[in-house]
């Protein structure tokens, strides 16, 4: 069934009584060609790529709650390619072009908003360090301004520019990031894959791994064996737990990471917001709640929320550089689980054992990344090499010196 | 998270700073033909595991001391808390 506005009409018409189910719940087959596990945002999105881009229909997604319900539920929802790196920074400018044409190829609304994402700057040597990447991104593509704090001033007067401590001295500005309604791009991908063919099985936890002659050949789930001739992992957050079960340890620690929704506010910001002397994001969602976040806690952690600390923190920042929402009232906040890598990049790789893929290590940073992980990962499982943007991703990196550090911190996950 | 510090009693997590898997303690020999694999794995590669976790809590805002704390990853509950020499001392006997 495709969604139009036409369809709409005629449904508001006559009751509503037309529309389907968008996917179907398929009890899993003996066999399949590719077993995705993670039924998030990057697992369906590679189930849709390899559906829909790739000619591969055998299908499976198993996942282990029910769709959506990891990260791709629990982020603040931004899209922007603005890193410095040439191994990541084409990646995500190819990332940004599929969120620009992400509902026309789904047929699905997912509400993607170029709303523009602001990089504030405080000091004369940031600013250097925005031009610098402002003009990486430039070179790969991308869209970068640099405004000054008298142009700054004209789109966002509210902001503390003679802050004492962290003056604004400007920003800079990607206007092709905004935001994406986060839970339609799953619901979207999943609608897109289902059509294909693919079956997208809830409720299904992968226990262990059948590895033969160092071969992966099927997964032993809590809804029986399933085999398949290619296993793909796609759980960032819980990579650690599930690796372990095929013996497997990675260059990743799993940490807690909060985020936080303030009550419904008129139309007050029009923005992403980030403040560049601390670690605070912002945006306004279409209903009015202030969504922001910061740094993650900072310890080990697979428990869905986090500690007190950081919730201070983060409410500092925001007073820091915008004052006026110190009288709003928090209405909810939660934590998610990041695969916090070594370098703070991630991983699209085939492992040591045949037949046994894996995606992950996406930090804090994934959902940007959720159509370019899909698409590269669908590359990868599809035709055993990896996609020329994703290249780097690398499992073996650090042995071979090829680390993808963009904050140049070194192996100390909790300062990615 | 309130850590109970052996000798300061129950301090506040924030006043520690995070160093990781206590693992990390011990570091392979550097031998003339010691493999770049071992020390690729050993400063790379984690457990990671969810449950109980071995960790390092360096007490920058206190009393300058290193700590093992033994901690839940599931839900943060701590288990133990001791000074890295006796954790040391403890896992030569073993």
């Amino acid at each position: 069934m495709n969604y139009s506005g036409l369809k709409i009409f005629w449904e508001g018409l006559t009751g509503n009584k037309g529309w389907n189910k968008v996917w179907k719940e398929p009890t899993p087959k003996k066999e399949y060609d590719i077993i995705i596990i993670g039924g998030g945002g990057h697992g369906l999105s590679t189930a849709y790529y390899l559906s829909n881009k790739f000619n591969v229909n055998n299908v499976a997604v198993l996942e282990k709650g029910w769709l959506g319900s990891g990260n791709i539920g629990r982020n603040t929802t931004i899209i922007r390619s603005n890193y410095l790196l040439p191994e990541n920074q084409p990646f995500y400018e190819f990332s940004l072009k599929l969120w620009e044409n992400l509902e026309n190829d789904t047929n699905y609304n997912s509400m993607v908003s170029q709303r523009g994402v602001l990089n504030l700057f405080h000091s004369d040597g940031q600013r250097d360090a925005f031009v610098r990447r402002g003009n990486s991104m430039i070179l790969s593509g991308a869209d970068a301004n640099l405004l000054n704090d008298v142009e700054l001033k004209e789109l966002c007067p509210y902001l503390d520019f003679e802050n004492a401590r962290f003056p604004i001295k400007g920003a800079l500005l990607q206007k092709r990031g905004g935001t994406v309604r986060h839970d339609a791009v799953a619901w979207g991908y999943a609608r897109g894959a289902d059509a294909k063919g693919v079956d997208i099985i809830q409720n299904c936890e992968v226990d262990g791994f059948i590895i033969k002659n160092g071969k992966c050949i099927g997964v032993e789930t809590n809804k029986g064996v399933i085999k398949a001739k290619k296993i793909a992992s796609c759980v960032a957050g819980s990579s650690g737990k599930l690796m372990s079960k095929a013996g497997i340890r990675l260059p990743i620690e799993s940490h807690v990471l909060q985020a936080f929704v303030s009550e419904g506010l008129k139309p007050i910001l029009d923005n992403v917001i980030t403040f560049g002397a601390g670690h605070f994001y912002v945006s306004q969602s279409d209903k009015g709640g202030l969504v922001f976040g910061g740094d993650i806690d900072g310890y080990n952690s697979y428990a869905q929320r986090g500690n007190l600390p950081v919730v201070e923190d983060v409410c500092e920042g925001g007073m820091a550089i915008m004052p006026m929402i110190g009288r709003a009232r928090l209405l909810r906040m939660w934590g998610g689980i990041m695969d916090m890598s070594m370098d703070g990049s991630p991983f699209i790789d085939k492992t040591h054992i045949k037949g046994l893929y894996f995606n992950g290590g996406w930090c804090y940073g994934g959902f940007k990344a959720t159509p370019a992980s899909g698409y590269c990962y669908a590359h990868l499982l599809a035709k055993d090499e990896p996609h020329p943007v994703a290249e780097d991703y690398k499992l073996d990196r650090f042995l071979k010196g090829k680390i993808i550090d963009e904050k140049g911190q070194g192996a100390q996950p909790n300062l990615h | 998270m309130i850590i109970q510090h052996p000798d300061l009693g129950p301090r506040d997590s924030s006043e520690f700073v995070y160093k990781g898997d206590a693992e990390l303690l011990f570091r392979p020999e550097r031998t003339e033909n010691a493999d770049q694999e071992i020390f690729h794995d050993y400063l790379y590669l984690r457990n990671n595991p969810a449950g109980k976790h071995r960790e390092l809590w360096y007490h920058e805002y206190g009393d300058r001391s290193w700590l093992v704390v033994t901690r839940d990853t599931t839900n943060h509950e701590i288990l133990k808390v001791e000074y890295v020499k006796d954790y040391i001392k403890s896992y030569k006997v073993k």
